[in-house]
């Protein structure tokens, strides 16, 4: 199938940026980012430079790839990473756009690669248990009902990939942050920090500039890992409850 | 140089307990003294950082990517296993030690391995208290699974991302670390050499990814827990960014390279499609417990289904060859992952294959649908279900067991594995070799220490499924923060080590050279397409099965190779500069070096053992040890004529040798 590619170039986080047309062919078995690969093949032959963009595992579960494809973090398919996006779901002669995340709180780096460093302060402002090596106990001596352990672990399967932030228009991390606090908080090893945590992931979150939530509900859409939107509204009570010091988020 | 590996003496089960009871130790005033390093921030690194900074110690830590929480043991999908015995089905800290020392094909050290199985148990704890959700039966306590290899049920698992539990559990636990300021952190920089002072090892040239910037960093010990080699073949399970540099540049300092010929071809993967694809997506092998693996008996089956005329659906009970049942009854599908490899590349090569490339086997639960649909039936009273109703039934058990995969198989084909059985076919998965390390983990450099896949120690020739993540947590949660101490009680009073000393001179002036050399060529032929032919040499000569005559040709091919890297790679930008070409290039500058040694140890071990397959010494088409001659630790000092083997004998106390049979 032969592409027009519409590719965000920036040369640095000074540059302005601008869009470069590439035609590539592709075939249908490609993945997204094979398909990049070949165009950057195409670059290189040309001696031009290739397009940065980011990516590890491309198995859908580190992260790093992040394309904005045709308006959409991660492409048109709903729960899935750009690098698991197939070429079978573009049609010949498409003319695909792609862009970084556009989020203040995520400078662009260069081309397709941004900055997202913001989400480490986040989790280091508080997303954890504090327990040092060697104090735990018997793993089974906290039995936890089945289906909270589930509802723990659907929120502990985020990834980091900030496509959340990137589909918000207020570019909110509530998603992201929410995710933690719920992942610990519902469960009894991290209930006892769950208060000071929501404060201080809420207050970091802030810090770094993302936007607040408005309900739009298109972080729940564009998430790769389909991550409800029902963890805000349980992270905004938790919230309240450790201003106020009537609730434990449970 | 005699190779000392350090074991303690005294009976098998209490040498750690007594070891670690009469080991030095330094103080805690002593420790906020002490620097240390550590490369890698996957399982291990950051693991072994987290609790490194609790006990006090200063601690920098690398990692090439935006963030700890990227490292590749995210990836991991099927479990961890430890010796809970909470199933009450006999398992124990020795059968954990038996069976990995058994499915290693007695290459592993006793000792290690003896510690690995004992805190296990510790890890699980760990895990669990950092909030790390393991799957759980009803009664709220934790569930387990099999794996390949043996006969308990010991694997610990979080649906199919144990790694990103894990590995989320222990980034945490470092960002723990980092917001109280006993780890500092540096994300995007890559560790380009090791700084060596009196031989011992004292600091790292880093590169800045972002600027380019070659930084000096010092320390009075450097640990690396940088991962495998297994993109050395290109196509793999490994991530695209997985690399040998930190370990190879460690190698041209001095280390040993253990081992380096044991590569690990897991059974169960995505089989390959065409000639842009940059990397092979594993299939957990839980699926193995359900699955049956076949092909069809008749070869015009094969045509058939190669043509698009037939699908696997067509061909009747009679006419396929559910080979590892056959050949292997009394383990079935179940046979650890070399056996399975292997039995899947003589299907093929015989002409069985069930793709157009010829490369394919087919895993199969339709089996296992009408099993589980006509029990669910009959938990609800219907016992004479329709066939529709058992596979309604039955689909949606197995969808419960293994949705994600299925759904992620679905994905990269495009074909409904609930309908058409999954094909699959082995690849590169994981490397057992790494550098040589003593009981204390620290290499023959002093100083200088490897954890996790990046060290050679536990798992022998091959390593069951379940076990990479336990030996990554084992090694940084529990063993190396103990350890270092033997090494570094005796720095307590040696000053803070001086970046400026002439030794970091020296090493930053001579990889600024390898830099600018290597963006100086500016030839014709792209990083990618030397990695590919790379990648092709490894697979042909040192892949599934080797023979002398193939090694020695490859061997030299890949010398050839390198000599056309070096006059004919071109590498786009300058140093100065966020410049993944260049990355690239450095790595694979060093995989083709990796990828000579890895000749040269398979053609000095005759014989065939775990991963590693001589076509020459098989019996019965099974691979055929030689212990007589062969029980040993390959230890090789590098040099770019002819690499120096030195030998660490292996000594079995406590079991007996004996022909691995699953039979």
């Amino acid at each position: 199938m032969d592409l027009i590619l519409k590719v965000w170039r920036q040369k640095n986080n000074k540059d302005n940026g601008r869009f470069e047309n590439y035609k590539v062919k592709a075939n249908e078995h490609m993945s997204f980012l094979e398909m990049m690969d070949v165009l950057n093949e195409d670059l290189l032959a040309k001696k031009e430079e290739p397009i940065a963009f980011e990516h590890d595992c491309r198995e859908g579960i580190c992260g790093s790839c992040n394309m904005v494809i045709d308006g959409r973090p991660h492409g048109p398919n709903n729960g899935t990473t750009t690098c698991q996006l197939h070429m079978r779901f573009f049609k010949d002669g498409d003319t695909i756009t792609v862009e970084p995340w556009r989020v203040k709180a995520f400078p662009v780096i260069k081309d397709l690669v941004v900055d997202r460093s913001a989400f480490d302060r986040i989790i280091q402002s508080g997303g954890y248990i504090s327990v040092n090596t060697g104090q735990a106990q018997d793993a089974n001596a906290i039995p936890i009902e089945k289906d909270l352990a589930g509802q723990a672990f659907d929120a502990a399967t985020c990834i980091g990939c900030g496509a959340c932030a990137a589909a918000c228009p207020n570019a909110s991390a509530m998603l992201f942050t929410s995710a933690k606090i719920n992942h610990l908080g519902l469960l009894p090893q991290g209930e006892v920090e769950h208060s000071k945590r929501v404060q201080a992931m809420v207050t970091q979150m802030d810090e770094e500039g993302f936007g607040m939530c408005s309900n739009t509900g298109a972080c729940e859409v564009d998430c790769p890992k389909e991550i409800s939107i029902s963890n805000i509204a349980l992270m905004n009570r938790s919230y309240v409850g450790s201003v106020f010091g009537s609730d434990k988020g449970s | 140089m005699k190779l000392d590996g350090k074991t303690p003496k005294g009976p098998l089960d209490d040498k750690w307990t007594n070891y670690r009871s009469k080991m030095d130790l330094v103080a805690p005033n002593n420790k906020r003294r002490l620097d240390v390093i550590v490369v890698g921030t996957g399982l291990a690194g950051a693991s072994a950082a987290s609790t490194l900074g609790e006990l006090g110690y200063n601690v920098k830590c690398f990692t090439f990517h935006d963030s700890p929480r990227r490292a590749h043991s995210i990836a991991a999908q099927g479990g961890i296993n430890a010796a809970k015995n909470y199933q009450n089905d006999g398992d124990s800290v020795y059968r954990l030690f038996y069976d990995t020392i058994k499915g290693g094909d007695y290459r592993s050290r006793e000792s290690n391995v003896h510690r690995l199985a004992e805190v296990s148990r510790n890890i699980i704890d760990q895990a669990a208290a950092q909030g790390v959700p393991f799957a759980r039966e009803y009664g709220g306590l934790l569930a387990n699974r099999s794996f390949g290899g043996v006969q308990v049920s010991r694997t610990f698992y979080a649906r199919g991302q144990t790694g990103q539990q894990l590995l989320l559990g222990a980034y945490q636990s470092l960002s723990r670390q980092i917001s109280l300021g006993s780890v500092k952190m540096y994300n995007r920089h890559e560790m380009l050499d090791v700084v060596k002072i009196d031989g011992k090892a004292r600091g790292i040239i880093a590169r800045n990814l972002l600027t380019g910037e070659l930084e000096r960093h010092a320390a009075h010990c450097v640990v690396l827990a940088t991962g495998g080699y297994g993109n050395v073949f290109y196509l793999s399970t490994n991530a695209m960014g997985s690399n040998v540099t930190a370990a190879w540049r460690a190698v041209k300092r001095g280390a040993y390279m253990a081992n380096p010929c044991y590569t690990q071809i897991h059974p169960t993967c995505i089989p390959v499609s065409g000639d842009y694809q940059s990397k092979l997506t594993l299939m957990s092998e839980s699926l193995r417990n359900d699955g049956r693996v076949w092909v069809p008996k008749n070869k015009e089956d094969v045509m058939a289904i190669r043509e698009g005329r037939k699908t696997g659906n067509d061909i009747p009970e009679g006419d396929r060859d559910y080979y590892l049942e056959r050949r292997y009854p009394a383990f079935g599908n179940l046979v650890p992952r070399d056996v399975a490899s292997r039995a899947a590349k003589v299907a093929c090569d015989e002409g069985h294959g069930v793709n157009s490339t010829g490369l394919a086997v087919y895993l199969d639960f339709s089996d296992a649908i009408q099993r589980y649909g006509k029990s669910e039936a009959n938990t609800m009273g219907n016992h004479s279900p329709d066939a529709a109703t058992i596979k309604r039934l039955g689909t949606a058990v197995i969808e419960a067991k293994y949705g994600n995969l299925f759904e992620m198989y679905e994905k990269i084909t495009g074909e409904n594995p609930y309908i058409f059985p999954m094909k699959i076919y082995p690849a590169v998965h994981y490397t057992m070799g790494g550098l040589w390390v003593d009981y204390n983990l620290e290499t023959n450099v002093p100083g200088l220490f490897a954890l996790g896949e990046a060290n050679f120690s536990d798992h022998g020739a091959n390593r069951l499924g379940a076990s990479a993540l336990m030996q990554g947590l084992a090694d940084g949660y529990f063993v190396l923060p103990y350890t270092i101490g033997t090494f570094l009680c005796n720095e307590i009073r040696t000053p803070k080590i001086d970046p400026n000393a002439p030794e970091f001179e020296e090493a930053e002036t001579s990889t600024r050279a390898r830099l600018e050399k290597i963006l100086s060529i500016k030839g014709n032929q792209t990083v990618e397409s030397f990695h590919r032919r790379l990648g092709k040499i490894m697979w042909e000569y040192c892949g599934m099965s080797r023979n002398a005559e193939g090694l020695k040709k490859g061997r030299q091919m890949i010398r050839d190779l390198k000599a056309e890297f070096h006059k004919d790679v071109f590498v786009p930008g300058t140093q100065t500069e966020f410049n993944p070409e260049l990355e690239k290039a450095l790595r694979v500058a060093d995989f083709i070096e990796l990828g000579e040694n890895m000749m040269v140890d398979a053609l000095d071990r005759n014989e065939s053992c775990g991963g590693h397959f001589r076509e020459e010494y098989t019996e019965e088409g099974e691979a055929q040890r030689n212990d007589e001659d062969y029980t040993y630790v390959s230890a090789w000092e590098w040099d770019d004529d002819q690499p120096i083997l030195h030998k660490e004998e292996l000594i079995f106390e406590n079991v007996e040798l004996k022909t691995r049979s699953y039979k």
